[in-house]
């Protein structure tokens, strides 16, 4: 009983996680201004953090935790490198 | 494969789904703000809903879930929130400072565009002139 509870509020957790990267998706197709595009990048590599962590939970393996550390410090890198890019047209200057 | 192996309790397998459900929730309210809000500027503070709070449900309900598996205290989740925290507003002042100096310096025909008065604070203000500006694309159509 308790293990269907938990198996199905991580299933329901993952499509809201799944949903948020699906609106930042559509924020950068839709734009309109390319600092709107930076902005959906942000919550798409986000929501993808958060998702591979919930699965990590959901399959009771820790190895997922560390894919999600890599997600995250990849897309930090590449978020400011995008928007400093926006400010200066350079990104190491 | 439905359910939990057999050396977590049940409470702390049923804490952390709660946990993880709130969190991916608060999540996709926040990513759900890119969707209604009309600016970019109310639109930069919505996804940091998930950022900071909905991170720190998701990463406790792991703590809590991990560190009934095994046995022991895991906090390795931290790093990743320690991390969060300290890079989400770099990121987002770095983008908002950049969308500031491109407003101020868009050519809009007749020398520089400034942001609007209560542009800001959502009451946007647009002489008629600029809303049929095709490089002024963010400007309010009908909503």
């Amino acid at each position: 009983m308790s293990g269907a509870v938990f198996y199905w509020a991580l299933v329901v957790a993952q499509l809201f996680l799944a949903g948020a990267a699906l609106i930042g998706v559509w924020r950068i197709a839709k734009g309109p201004r390319a600092q709107d595009r930076i902005l959906g990048l942000d919550t798409l590599y986000q929501a993808g953090m958060l998702l591979v962590v919930a699965f990590g939970v959901r399959t009771g393996s820790h190895l997922y935790f560390y894919a999600a550390v890599i997600i995250g410090m990849l897309g930090f890198t590449s978020s400011v490198a995008l928007a400093k890019f926006l400010m200066r047209g350079e990104v190491i200057e | 494969m439905t359910g939990f192996p057999a050396n977590v309790p049940a409470w702390a397998a049923l804490l952390a789904a709660c946990l993880v459900l709130a969190g991916s929730a608060l999540t996709f309210l926040g990513a759900f703000g890119l969707v209604r809000l009309k600016t970019f500027y109310e639109r930069v503070h919505a996804p940091t809903l998930g950022a900071t709070l909905g991170m720190f449900l998701i990463l406790g309900g792991s703590v809590v879930y991990f560190t009934a598996a095994e046995g022991q205290f895991m906090p390795v989740e931290l790093l990743v929130a320690v991390f969060f925290t300290v890079t989400t507003p770099v990121t987002l002042i770095i983008l908002a400072r950049a969308a500031l100096f491109r407003d101020r310096t868009d050519r809009s025909g007749d020398g520089v565009r400034v942001p609007l008065e209560g542009e800001c604070a959502g009451v946007v203000r647009t002489p008629p002139d600029l809303t049929t500006d095709p490089r002024r694309s963010d400007a309010p159509q009908d909503r």
